[in-house]
């Protein structure tokens, strides 16, 4: 069973859309949402009501701290994301704040924990951006595979013979085996919101059963989403930021 | 997980039957296993899973091949098969390469059979090198030797792929090779310069030529670091009548600076296979090792490159570009030499092969010698091209088919492009090998750099 990994989206409905498109074209038959469904986006709504479609028929879906913000405490984040989240809450519905409230910090099933940052602490927001990082979540989560975001990169980490995490940076389309008797914590990469100089949407599809992932990046019509964000009244770094994936 | 008893000749295994055990290492064990209807013999591979932490760096290992392998293709690996798990011990099920370990050859070989042997296994390099990976562990218990003489790499227990994530990377004791052939880079923990393998071959042949490990077979990280700057004794020394070509290329292959060694398995390669177009330098008359001058030299130079260790492997291509020497005056010769130049500056590591071909007919005829006519062509054909004489060689085909001899040819000596003219107006009908380009472009296994005379459209071409 082929299962799409989506993290990030942060209210980008056009990088959804092509991601989902994508996904759907290579068999994928499930999706984990792994967080951050809104913020810094000018589709907030939308976003919401297509994972909570695909929520509804038994994808994961679990809680970013954007999406966290939108109920709770916004003061931590930087100027142009906290204007996001105040013009975020002035649009979303009372069910789709509802969908966002309900959401779990981590699901964890027999092989998988899906978190957005790390599993150890997951409500601390903190990020994997050390291969000691990726140990501490890895250990926490108890599985094989740990599948996060919160980081919009798109970075393996397997573990070698001493339990240490190694990191990979794949090379996108390139299938990469992944074998259930070590330890691999997945960073998805940023559907709605990259930041490594490409402007295509980034995302990944794990085969559990054949032990095998795949990081994508998927070129969308980032001009639409930006106008969208201008058209908002969001601050331009925003829209900038998709034009030119920084 | 611990190892059970040796699997018992006789047991199934996902349709494989298991056969005799004919190896049981450190990390692991071998089988002979059949299976119906296989069409070639196979080996079964299980990791030694029963000794405390050396099990962790066994399964290690062990799933660095089975990641690694099933990418690779070509007759210079063995074919990957099956992968799965018997008893939760996994097992790796490949062709068992027919032909002879180059372990089991009585040393030292003939200087000619070590020029063969180093040949056929720098073009296997090179093939698993062009499919982004690095053996990192060669030496000649890994090198087994088809009885057509091409060379298969196996063992890809500490191999690196660019493409699959490095498990071995935090590795160090573990992942440094085997002392006689490691790389002074492996030693400082890089895994990922093709150049490594480069140096591995170097201490390779050398042990093939004199009998002897260049740098012995320490058995301490200090006694490791000594090839950083360390000068072997030249192979001469050992065997005085080995010829100073096979020296240069053996003692560029081990030099510490990958940057100084060949850059290509292409270019070691086609060294030993013309020996009389290997630049000689200073390398190839030693007779001694290094005086103390010139090893602190060596070992000061070894200290700036700890930090170079990471450095990509710089594009390094062969370029062969067919030269028609018996029309020298022929307008479209500058486009040619334009066009040659033009490739050769996008990268500084290239070796250009220039080639002449002379039909059959002609080389048999009274009075002149063509390999020395066209060769003097050739020569004045690349000098405008200013090019380091020391990256460039000279052939003189006797052949019928030109086309196909050029083919042959760029075949043989890991071409990466070939560069020839097309054919003028009114030529295409004609027979003789200016036509031959159309042939060349579709039967070559590498790319083809079709050169046209500026403003002539293929178009121009049919109204004339």
């Amino acid at each position: 069973m082929v299962l799409a990994l989506l993290a990030d989206v942060h209210a980008n409905l056009e990088a959804l859309s092509a991601c989902l498109a994508h996904a759907r074209d290579r068999g994928a038959l499930r999706h984990a949402f792994l967080g951050d469904l809104v913020g810094y986006g000018a589709d907030p709504g939308a976003v919401i009501d297509i994972v909570a479609e695909h929520a509804a028929r038994g994808a994961v879906a679990v809680l970013g701290n954007h999406d966290a913000a939108i109920f709770g405490d916004d003061a931590y984040l930087n100027d142009s994301a906290a204007a996001a989240i105040e013009w975020t809450r002035t649009v979303l519905t009372p069910a789709q704040r509802a969908f966002l409230e309900a959401l779990p910090l981590a699901v964890h099933e027999e092989r998988a924990c899906f978190v957005h940052a790390s599993a150890a602490q997951p409500e601390r927001w903190d990020y994997v951006n050390s291969a000691r990082a990726a140990e501490r979540s890895s250990r926490a989560a108890q599985r094989p595979y740990t599948f996060s975001g919160h980081v919009h990169d798109q970075l393996l980490y397997g573990s070698d013979a001493l339990e240490r995490m190694v990191a990979f940076r794949p090379r996108p389309g390139v299938p990469i085996p992944v074998p259930a008797h070590r330890h691999w914590l997945v960073l998805a990469g940023s559907v709605g919101q990259p930041r490594d100089g490409t402007p295509a949407a980034a995302y990944a599809l794990v085969d559990l059963d054949a032990m095998r992932i795949t990081f994508h990046r998927v070129p969308y019509d980032y001009d639409r989403a930006a106008s969208k964000v201008r058209a908002a009244g969001l601050p331009e770094i925003l829209a900038y930021r998709l034009e030119r994936g920084v | 997980m611990s190892m059970p008893a040796p699997i018992a000749p006789g047991t199934r295994v996902d349709g494989f039957t298991v056969g005799e055990r004919v190896h049981a290492g450190a990390m692991g064990c071998l089988y002979d296993v059949t299976a119906g209807g296989a069409a070639f013999p196979m080996l079964m591979k299980v990791p030694r899973l029963d000794t405390g932490v050396d099990a962790a760096q066994s399964l290690l290992a062990f799933d660095t091949e089975a990641l690694i392998l099933p990418r690779l293709h070509g007759p210079h690996v063995p074919r990957f098969v099956a992968a799965g798990e018997h008893e939760s011990v996994p097992y790796l099920v490949m062709e068992r390469v027919p032909g002879e370990s180059l372990d089991r050859r009585a040393l030292p070989l003939a200087p000619d059979a070590v020029a063969e042997a180093g040949a056929a296994i720098a073009d296997a390099l090179h093939e698993l090198h062009s499919q982004d990976a690095i053996h990192l562990d060669l030496k000649p218990d890994n090198v087994v030797l088809r009885p057509d003489g091409s060379a298969v790499l196996v063992d890809f227990a500490l191999a690196h792929h660019r493409e699959l994530p490095d498990l071995l990377a935090e590795e160090r004791r573990h992942a440094a090779g085997s002392a006689p052939y490691v790389s002074p880079e492996q030693v400082l923990g890089s895994r990922s310069d093709a150049r490594s393998d480069l140096f591995a071959l170097g201490a390779l042949l050398y042990e093939l030529a004199t009998g002897r490990a260049p740098f012995g077979a320490p058995r301490t990280l200090a006694g490791l670091r000594d090839r950083l700057w360390m000068d072997p004794a030249p192979p001469a020394a050992w065997v005085p009548a080995l010829a100073p070509a096979l020296q240069e290329v053996i003692l560029r292959c081990l030099e510490p600076d990958p940057a100084r060694r060949y850059q290509s398995a292409a270019h070691v390669a086609f060294d030993l296979r013309h020996p009389a177009e290997v630049p000689l330098t200073e390398r190839a008359h030693r007779k001694t090792a290094s005086g103390v001058l010139a090893q602190a030299r060596r070992w000061w130079n070894a200290r700036g490159h700890r930090l170079a260790t990471q450095a990509e492997r710089e594009a390094a291509p062969v370029v062969m570009v067919a030269v028609d020497t018996r029309h020298p005056d022929d307008p479209r010769q500058p486009d040619l030499q334009r066009a040659t130049r033009r490739i050769l500056s996008l990268s500084r590591e290239f070796r250009l092969i220039c080639v002449a071909v002379v039909p059959a007919e002609l080389a048999g005829s009274p009075g002149q010698d063509p390999q020395v006519e066209h060769r003097i062509r050739l020569r004045h054909w690349i000098a405008p091209l200013a090019v380091d004489p020391a990256r460039v060689s000279l052939h003189v085909l006797e052949a019928p088919d030109a086309a196909a001899a050029l083919v042959d040819f760029a075949g043989r000596n890991n071409v990466d492009l070939i560069v020839l003219g097309a054919p003028a107006p009114g030529e295409r009908a004609r027979a003789g090998w200016r036509s031959g380009a159309s042939t060349v472009t579709a039967s070559a296994a590498c790319s083809v750099h079709v050169v046209r005379r500026a403003g002539r459209l293929p178009g121009a071409d049919r109204e004339e």
